[in-house]
């Protein structure tokens, strides 16, 4: 293509993105735009996807028939979230095997919250409390992404996402008010998850290298510093309203900006579990990996009786 | 085939009696029936649905989006085929 005409087709699209002109599948787009989006999307259904195993470790020990039903039914969202986003990565050309080769081969990403470990029934609580809070946040901004098909499944996605956190607080909050032992469950799990959910915001603004890209694109909406300190700001009252202590000693209201001011995070540990080395990554992608590779017959056997449908009804057509 | 990916449907859901099916997504199944079923588990777990249409994504043709300006051009010189083009007299009712 001609280098004018090439400037024209941006400056149209951005154009079209300044005045929240949604773009949709066919519509021209830069390629590093579609290559962004890919990435972004494909490492949001991936955490996804991995997010329903630390929770599916507790299904079969949950402590009783309710609270078994919701967790199921939770589990069975995320599958759902996963499946919905994979969808918007195809309408962008990219192969939803591929992608899922990719996360397979450890060539992809996904959230470092989910290599952390669940020890208890209390993690099911800090999880949806704190780790389906935290990602509402991220979330909710995404509803008004410039990718029509993103957007769209950000809003389902968004709907069944409430569900997630307040059962996760009910959780908590049962314990909270339960005997020593179970209140002492309940901090500790926060303890353990409080920090990991605030590194699911990503890098501080100053490292984010994608963020001024995005923000232009309008992929994204806000910082990462700005949805992490939203979070906190909702987050610790709720911790208080059920008695419960936010592993942080420095954590102070401020006056002055009417926000709460945290402890630097430990941001080594962060890049340490992205780049693989946290408590559970091995884990998880094994647990991929034999999922797909025991359900192949499945998928096989499926695909063969299609075949053989499709056969027959050519012959008596 | 058989040995790649199940191929992709577009899904369709009338959300009540009423009402227009609508598209809310796609999905990968091996034929038309898994494909419902698939829909069914996927977009109406909260009962949003109460009919499922599904179409074989590549029997979808659709119009370019390039040509968009073009293509729909014709409409906009046509301010007639609108009520308010035109003028009603004050004391005119019913019209
Ligand atoms: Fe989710
Ligand atoms: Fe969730």
């Amino acid at each position: 293509m001609e280098p004018i005409s090439f400037a024209l087709l941006e400056s149209n699209f951005q154009s079209k993105i300044d005045r929240d002109i949604k773009i949709e599948p066919k519509d021209w787009m830069p390629d590093d735009y579609r290559q962004t989006l890919i990435r972004q999307i494909s490492q949001h259904a991936h955490s996804e996807i991995v997010g329903m195993l630390p929770e599916g470790n507790w299904i079969t020990r949950a402590p009783n028939l309710r609270r078994k039903a919701v967790l199921l039914a939770k589990v069975q969202d995320e599958a759902g979230h996963g499946l919905y986003l994979y969808s918007a990565t195809e309408t962008l050309g990219a192969d939803r095997e591929e992608l899922i080769d990719d996360l397979h081969e450890g060539r992809a990403k996904y959230s470092s919250i989910f290599n952390y470990p669940t020890l208890s029934w209390a993690d099911m609580g800090a999880i949806g409390w704190l780790v389906d809070g935290a990602a509402i946040m991220n979330q909710v901004p995404l509803c008004r992404c410039s990718y029509g098909p993103y957007a769209r499944a950000m809003v389902r996605v968004c709907k069944e996402e409430s569900f997630h956190q307040r059962q996760g607080f009910e959780i908590m909050m049962s314990l909270a008010n339960g005997s020593p032992e179970q209140k002492e469950m309940a901090q500790d799990a926060l303890n353990r998850f409080w920090w990991p959910a605030l590194m699911m915001f990503g890098p501080n603004d100053a490292t984010s290298k994608h963020t001024a890209q995005s923000m232009k694109w309008k992929i994204k909406r806000h910082t990462n510093d700005e949805l992490r300190q939203q979070f906190v700001d909702v987050t610790v009252p709720q911790a208080e309203l059920i008695g419960l202590t936010i592993p942080d000693e420095n954590l102070k209201w401020d006056k002055k900006t009417n926000h709460y001011i945290t402890s630097p995070i430990n941001w080594d540990e962060f890049w340490q579990v992205v780049n693989g080395n946290g408590p559970c990554n091995k884990e998880r992608i094994d647990a991929r990996k034999k999922a797909k590779e025991n359900g192949k017959w499945v998928r096989d056997a499926a695909m063969a009786h299609a075949v053989k449908r499709s056969a027959i009804n050519l012959l008596t057509a | 085939m058989s040995e790649k990916e199940w191929p992709l449907w577009e899904v369709f859901i009338r959300s009540k009696q009423g009402l227009n099916h609508k598209h809310v997504g796609s999905l990968r199944a091996p034929d038309a029936q898994l494909a419902v079923d698939n829909a069914r588990d996927v977009y109406t777990r909260r009962s949003e649905g109460i009919s499922i249409w599904v179409v074989a994504s590549n029997n979808v043709f659709a119009s370019d989006a390039a040509e968009a300006d073009a293509f729909y051009d014709p409409a906009n010189s046509k301010v007639y085929r609108h009520p308010t083009f035109y003028d009603v007299p004050d004391g005119i009712s019913h019209m």
